[in-house]
């Protein structure tokens, strides 16, 4: 189990002036996201069906739900590695695939999302960190070549997330060197090294053995305490879900299903197919 | 026929000199197919179709016509369009334009086996286009294809007496040269061919260790 070290935790994502990009707001204004009349499709699969939802800057929400219902794709369209068939999706007041001309949304160019992507961090179910590179590498890549920091600035950053993360010793570790807990830490402080205001987590502990799962978890409800970053959470693991959750949307065939409170949602669902979900996830 | 051990060391220098110029084409010409075969695989993941489908149409040209046919083109045919080039310079430019060929499917297929999570983990991360591949991609890729890269190093290598077409004396033509000289053929080939083994032990045993200290890191 990682440390929970109170000190960096609390400051874990130093504040640094606006970016400024004309006309973008600074990258560290909360950021809340909206899905308006979302459409994905993966040839005649309808994965999301007009879906609309919304989150508020600084709001933690989990999404549940069976195995295709559509809670992947929507992280995966905000973090641009997809892209939606139709509807808008706004992050902060701008839309995310689209961009304003002339008071119309056309589509927007790669210069657009470039921007809109510095607004958000995505940790992934297999960590994706960088093989080729050290730990401490990983975690300065993008703040050097993206957000432009200095060298000695980028690498004081990396190693502030490191002692968070309980793992300042291992910044000259390759990633096959850690474990697999160790790993989801790393790849959670390289997100949070990029300054994100939304923060997305897709099954981040799944990959996990059993044992490794508590860090990953502590390292994350510390986050959700600590700072006001906006988080959308895919997991299947209900007792996390409560801790760090404002809000849990239940899914199913690309529709909510059912939302509200964890308490409510794992405790009282109203709809059977909640009920149906959660009693399964219970059994396995 | 007997072996004359005294012309055998006589013919060592003529061909020491031959074998220089054999590994000089084997070092440019294989520092082209590297580099080359890398625009060529980069080009083939460029989102215009047009691009994409010429630069497959050239290499698949490149790769299936004989390598002693397009030496004589760059040395005997392009002169005649005002492009002259040395003898040595136009067997460096040949083998590398050749085997640029093979090396961007090797590139290729390095690329390709790179997870696509990596892909994804840039573009989280915001990485520029230029990052991402020297960054992320090709470091992982390279270190996948060395073995195969290698041998093409060696099988370039092995290539080099077509050069005796168009007039290059590298090694197998200064072999040449010595038997015609003194027509005794015996002794220069097979010296010439021992040169030929001992190099590409070195160079297997070489790539060996790299593949091994790329395998363990």
């Amino acid at each position: 189990m990682p440390p929970t070290d109170t000190t960096s935790p609390a400051d874990p994502l130093p504040e640094r002036a606006a970016d400024g990009t004309p006309g973008k707001p600074p990258t560290r204004v909360p950021c809340g996201i909206k899905f308006e009349k979302v459409v994905k499709r993966f040839g005649d699969n309808v994965v999301l069906d007009h879906l609309n939802f919304e989150v508020a800057a600084g709001e933690r929400v989990t999404l549940i739900g069976p195995s295709g219902s559509g809670k992947t794709t929507i992280l995966r369209l905000l973090m641009t590695l997809e892209h939606p068939d139709g509807g808008i999706i706004r992050v902060g007041d701008d839309p995310l695939w689209h961009m304003e001309r002339g008071g119309k949304l056309v589509k927007a160019n790669e210069r657009h999302l470039h921007e809109m992507r510095k607004r958000i961090g995505m940790v992934f179910q297999q960590f994706n960190l960088f093989p080729n590179m050290n730990v401490l590498r990983n975690l300065t890549e993008g703040p050097v070549h993206v957000l432009g920091l200095g060298k000695d600035e980028a690498v004081e950053r990396a190693r502030g997330l490191l002692d968070m993360i309980g793992l300042a010793d291992k910044e000259d570790a390759h990633p096959t060197q850690l474990s697999g807990g160790q790993q989801q830490r790393v790849a959670i402080a390289r997100a949070l090294a990029m300054e994100p205001t939304v923060l997305l987590l897709d099954e981040v502990t799944s990959a996990l053995d059993p044992e490794l799962v508590v860090g990953v978890q502590d390292l994350l409800r510390d986050i959700a305490a600590n700072t006001d970053v906006t988080m959308l959470c895919v997991t299947h693991e209900m007792g996390f879900a409560k801790d760090i959750s404002n809000r849990v949307l239940m899914f199913d065939q690309g529709r909510i299903v059912e939302e509200g409170t964890p308490e409510a949602i794992f405790e009282d669902p109203e709809e059977d197919r909640t009920r149906e979900f959660l009693s399964a996830i219970l059994a396995t | 026929m007997n072996w004359d051990w005294h012309y055998s060391g006589q013919v060592i220098p003529d061909l020491l000199d031959g074998l220089r110029v054999t590994i000089i084409a084997t070092i440019f010409g294989y520092l082209i197919a590297l580099v080359l075969g890398l625009v060529w695989a980069l080009l083939r993941r460029s989102p215009s179709r047009v691009l994409n489908q010429a630069v497959r149409w050239v290499t698949e040209f490149i790769r299936s016509t004989p390598l002693l046919v397009q030496l004589f083109f760059i040395f005997y045919v392009l002169p005649a369009w005002g492009v002259t080039l040395g003898a040595l310079t136009a067997g460096i430019v040949g083998l590398g334009v050749h085997y640029s060929t093979y090396t961007a499917e090797v590139y290729r297929a390095g690329i390709d086996d790179v997870p696509r999570g990596q892909w994804e983990a840039s573009r989280a991360l915001n990485l520029p286009r230029r990052r991402v591949w020297f960054a992320v991609i090709l470091p992982q890729a390279v270190r996948r294809i060395i073995p195969t890269l290698g041998n093409y190093l060696i099988a370039l290598f092995k290539d080099t007496p077509f050069l005796l077409g168009i007039t290059v004396v590298e090694l197998l033509g200064s072999a040449y040269d010595a038997g015609a000289h003194s027509l005794k053929y015996l002794e220069p080939i097979t010296v010439a061919g021992l040169f030929f083994i001992a190099v590409s032990v070195v160079s297997s045993l070489a790539l060996r260790r790299l593949e091994h200290r790329y395998a363990t890191n």
